[in-house]
């Protein structure tokens, strides 16, 4: 009995400890957590943050993203009037063919926007806004008093902004707004601006049935090449450079990757237990792996942009560096994990020492060195485009291009699909070879 | 015993044997072959639309790190003062790293209970949760950094959301597998007694995977230790910004760059081994 009684004391003290621990553990880890996100929350500024955040920046990049909007401008004292999409010159309409809501008169023109507003432009300078629920506005635009209004100020509308030099009227059907030396009238479209086609194209606006199986609309080509070919060298949206791109992206990804694996795989046998003996070999390669992981991808890309300069080469070695350590490391753990008996039964055989390594090994380590080579080719799809973004080659630097010129938003948001989407196939690629080489169960 | 192969004549069998082999060899010989194809005429595009060539640059490949390494030699007297001035510039890019680790961590925690069968809270919202992990681990951090860098400015912050966004995405999938793993009958017995789905999560599933989660999560922070840096280098803050700062200075600042790469080096090389130790202590060597 004193036996069983000792023991239980003990244990209960034990279990005392343990339970101690335990909420000291539960309390102060949570506790260690909370202190460093203060810390973090001072150290980062957070509360500076509200300051620093450009609501107008991410209004302008959201709505960008998935709209455009068409200008109609006339310059006050030429009184030229021209229509573009986005207000740029490749966008711009040619003479004769006007979008449908914008008609000439004499001395001005007639602008339709959506929800029964319009906007007309006057002789004179003159530009009259016509809303539907409020009525009709008119706006001056002179030389000596800057832009005058129609309508006393106490009874203006909410949705017109004004100082005698610029009238700036924003509604859900669109924008005017007027200058002493341009008016302008803005008209927003769902969609991204001549995606396919652009306007000094013969196929813009025609529709796919008519290219496919209408008449001939170029009487120089055929409809499906110049169709093509149109699209192709599309100058706004570059389709011929994106797909490029995208190639060379997925291309360093790939030679970078089989390449590490290449270079790693006679390396990790020197650095396996028991494949070399010599201890100072084995440390040495192993220390080489370290190094070259330790050296970080971004280093790596640095120096070797030093040699090679930009493009997707530069790309593919650096992953091809960085990869080969941890490859080497893998590997080499693979095979100090490899059964020696298969490798003594082939030697029973009297293979020699390649065809040990052909039939002993290689058999055993390939399905884990198959499925880290192609689970390192899904992730480094991703790297590529970093990488790229940093030594200049591949879809990384188109997307980090688009985003410092901060206006082609509607391009971002593309290259960020085609970005999404070739990582997800190469993910379900890699994904499905792994399957077929070395069966699903794996 | 009225097996076919009994009944079958020794060298029909041999000869299938051998046919099948044939067919076997020329069909990894035939994948070998494009395997071939494939490389070399991808280094051969490769090479030719970079800027410079292969042949040319390789015998370059040591220029840059001996000027850095010679002139960082020359100038030793400086390495301790410089080490000391950029180590507030380490420490924010690996707070970057452990902030977004953390967060990411949770997120892909709750992303990852979400989109598991029988543990889901919504079992029909599964595949939604497992796209939305996808789309947040395919997008590479450095986009979302440079379109927040441009609607919140510069700073450890936009770096710190990307990063944590990818994390979420990463460890969605990661710990989603780690689930499927998990015994259901302590859920089960959880239930019985009228739990709620959170209960259910904290009490009978997060103590059996929390080893695996821990693991991955050390892994990760590895990871993003690397992605922090990278994200300074295109302006988000940290230690990259100032690398990037002290490369376009070019000549006569390197003794600033050779600096950067040993904190850099030494940070990653710490990080790795203190947590690959850890990693065995929770789950066992040779585990990821």
């Amino acid at each position: 009995m004193t036996t069983a009684t000792i023991d239980m004391t003990a244990a209960k003290s034990a279990a005392d400890r343990l339970i101690a621990r335990k909420r000291l553990v539960a309390f102060g880890v949570p506790g260690i957590v909370l202190v460093y996100l203060t810390y973090i929350f001072f150290a980062f500024d957070i509360p500076g943050l509200a300051d620093r955040m450009r609501l107008d920046n991410a209004a302008i990049l959201v709505s960008d993203s998935y709209s455009y909007k068409t200008h109609v401008t006339r310059d006050n004292r030429s009184g030229e009037i021209s229509v573009a999409k986005e207000g740029e010159r490749r966008g711009t309409y040619p003479e004769g063919r006007l979008p449908d809501w914008v008609t000439m008169t004499d001395g001005g023109a007639e602008i339709v926007l959506p929800h029964g507003h319009r906007v007309t432009f006057g002789p004179d300078n003159t530009a009259t806004y016509v809303h539907p629920d409020w009525g009709t506005l008119t706006l001056q635009a002179s030389r000596a008093d800057g832009v005058t209004m129609s309508v006393p100020e106490a009874d203006l509308p909410d949705w017109v902004t004004h100082s005698s030099a610029r009238v700036d009227i924003r509604t859900e059907a669109g924008r005017l707004s007027m200058t002493r030396n341009r008016t302008e009238v803005f008209r927003y479209f769902f969609g991204w601006e001549l995606f396919w086609f652009t306007l000094d194209s013969p196929y813009h606006d025609v529709g796919l049935a008519r290219i496919l199986v209408g008449e001939r609309i170029d009487p120089e080509r055929s409809n499906i090449a110049g169709a093509w070919h149109d699209f192709w060298n599309n100058a706004m949206w570059r389709h011929k450079e994106v797909a490029w791109a995208l190639g060379e992206t997925v291309l360093m990804a790939f030679l970078g990757t089989f390449g590490a694996a290449m270079i790693a795989l006679p390396l990790a046998f020197a650095a396996a237990r028991n494949f070399m003996p010599v201890l100072l070999v084995r440390g040495l390669v192993r220390r080489v792996f370290d190094f070259v992981r330790g050296v970080d991808a971004l280093i790596w890309t640095i120096i070797l942009s030093r040699a090679f300069g930009p493009g997707p080469l530069t790309g593919a070695l650096a992953i091809l560096v960085t990869d080969s350590g941890s490859f080497g490391k893998l590997f080499s753990e693979a095979l100090e994990n490899v059964d020696r008996k298969q490798i003594e039964g082939i030697t029973s055989t009297g293979a020699a020492p390649v065809q040990r390594y052909r039939f002993g090994v290689i058999p055993q380590i390939m399905p884990v060195l198959l499925s880290q080579v192609l689970y390192f080719l899904e992730s480094n799809t991703r790297s590529a485009t970093i990488i790229g973004a940093i030594t200049g080659g591949g879809i990384g630097l188109m997307i980090t291009q688009a985003i410092q010129t901060q206006k082609d938003w509607e391009e971002v948001t593309y290259y960020i699909v085609l970005i999404v989407l070739i990582v997800i196939a190469m993910d379900w690629f890699s994904g499905w070879l792994r399957g077929r080489l070395i069966g699903r169960s794996q | 015993m009225t097996d076919t192969a009994l009944n079958t004549p020794l060298p029909q069998i041999k000869s299938d044997y051998t046919a099948l082999v044939r067919q076997r060899r020329m069909y990894s010989g035939i994948g070998v072959a494009i395997f071939i194809v494939l490389m070399v005429s991808g280094f051969m595009v490769a090479d030719a639309r970079n800027a410079g060539g292969f042949w040319d640059g390789w015998h370059q490949m040591l220029d840059f790190p001996a000027g850095v390494l010679s002139e960082a030699w020359e100038k030793r007297a400086n390495l301790p003062g410089l080490l000391w001035r950029y180590l507030p510039a380490l420490v924010e890019t690996v707070n970057i790293a452990i902030v977004a680790t953390l967060i990411g961590v949770l997120m892909g925690l709750g992303l990852s209970l979400l989109s598991t069968r029988g543990l889901a809270l919504w079992p029909g919202a599964i595949p939604l949760f497992r796209r939305i992990s996808d789309v947040l681990r395919a997008i590479p951090e450095i986009v979302i950094a440079l379109v927040l860098i441009f609607m919140m400015g510069g700073g450890p912050v936009p770096a710190m959301i990307a990063i944590a966004l990818h994390t979420a995405g990463a460890m969605g999938k990661l710990y989603s597998e780690v689930n499927e793993n998990a015994d259901l009958k302590p859920v089960e017995g959880l239930t019985s007694v009228g739990a709620g789905w959170m209960q259910r999560m904290m009490l009978g599933v997060i103590p059996q995977v929390a080893p695996n989660y821990l693991s991955y999560a050390l892994l990760r922070l590895e990871i993003n230790i690397r992605a922090s840096a990278i994200l300074g280098f295109v302006g988000a803050g940290g230690i990259g910004y100032e690398l990037r700062n002290s490369m376009t200075f070019g000549m006569g600042k390197f003794d600033e760059a050779a600096a950067i790469f040993i904190l850099l080096f030494l940070t990653i090389v710490i990080v790795d081994q203190v947590s690959s130790h850890l990693r065995n202590r929770l789950i066992g060597p040779g585990a990821h």
